[in-house]
């Protein structure tokens, strides 16, 4: 019973190799994200889209290998839940930035 | 969450309801975590608002240090695995492996800690403090706020080595496991969030 009982949140199939892999992908991103900034290979433009491209593909990782979150009904509110938390996420930071970088132009 | 409870009453045994509960503790501590991410995202806000508003003081570039900031990310992203691999072998019921991983895991995260205390002091150190510009006042915030989470996450595990010394691998235990790994993997999604739009865009 505690065995499944704890288990809720990964529908029983947690493995090491999930782990490894995820360990992995986390680490690529990471390098990428830090080597776009280091090298200063890159036009800022570039640079900045690249590390929001990199930042949401790691986040996708953790949540999937380290989270274990994906379409089973076992995760389905924690899933509605993440959503509705990200809708948030967009209206406060995005609405935040509209607002505030377009100031000058609508005191005008 | 377990639909099969509620449709069929049949199977609506006392074990059964015991399952259920750990289920809506976890979802219900989940909740929790997406407010701190709403919290969280308040405070990226702010950032992204006045992080450029430096009042001719030190920016970014003159404060950032990578190579430092990446071992600071190993060190978060390692004790996350290490939670991991613990969380595994505690579903195997290996008590001892559980302490040691936890151990390993406190370990690595006071490593994250103490890098980013070392990173404070210095920047206080050097005039570049909280009170020094809009810039630093949102930094030390957001980043402070994300270190204090570390911080009770520390002591949270601490507490769970505690337990299960005392008690071994119970159901209550591996229930409040459960709860912490969520909030350890947590932690470093948002520490994601803090390098890539803190520090890095800050650099470019």
């Amino acid at each position: 019973m505690s065995q499944s009982h704890s288990e809720e949140m990964g529908a029983g199939k947690i493995t090491t190799k999930a782990y490894v892999t995820g360990f992995i992908l986390a680490l690529l991103l990471t390098i990428v994200s830090f080597g776009m900034v280091m090298s200063h290979a890159f036009s800022r433009t570039t640079a900045m889209a690249g590390l929001f491209v990199a930042a949401f593909a790691q986040m996708v990782v953790h949540l999937h290998y380290f989270l274990h979150l994906d379409k089973s009904s076992a995760q389905r509110w924690n899933v509605i839940a993440l959503l509705f938390t990200a809708l948030l996420l967009f209206i406060f930071v995005g609405g935040t930035l509209w607002v505030m970088y377009t100031l000058n132009s609508r005191m005008m | 969450m377990n639909t099969n409870v509620s449709q069929n009453a049949s199977v609506h045994t006392a074990d059964a309801e015991h399952h259920d509960h750990g289920e809506i503790r976890t979802f219900g501590f989940w909740i929790y975590l997406m407010s701190d991410l709403v919290l969280f995202s308040v405070l990226f806000a702010t950032y992204a608002v006045i992080g450029f508003n430096s009042a001719g003081g030190p920016t970014g570039k003159d404060l950032f240090d990578l190579p430092y900031l990446f071992v600071e990310t190993m060190f978060l992203l390692v004790s996350s695995v290490a939670f991991g691999l613990t969380m595994i072998a505690m579903h195997n019921g290996k008590q001892k492996q559980v302490i040691i991983g936890l151990i390993i895991t406190a370990l690595l995260g006071l490593g994250f800690i103490g890098m980013e205390i070392n990173e404070f002091v210095n920047m206080i150190h050097d005039g570049a403090g909280p009170d020094r510009s809009g810039f630093l006042s949102a930094f030390f915030t957001l980043v402070g706020t994300h270190g204090a989470h570390v911080t009770f996450g520390i002591i949270w595990i601490a507490t769970m080595i505690g337990q299960i010394a005392k008690s071994g691998i119970t159901e209550g235990i591996s229930s409040r496991m459960m709860r912490l790994s969520l909030f350890w993997h947590f932690l470093d999604i948002v520490w994601i969030g803090v390098f890539s739009f803190v520090y890095l865009m800050h650099v470019i």
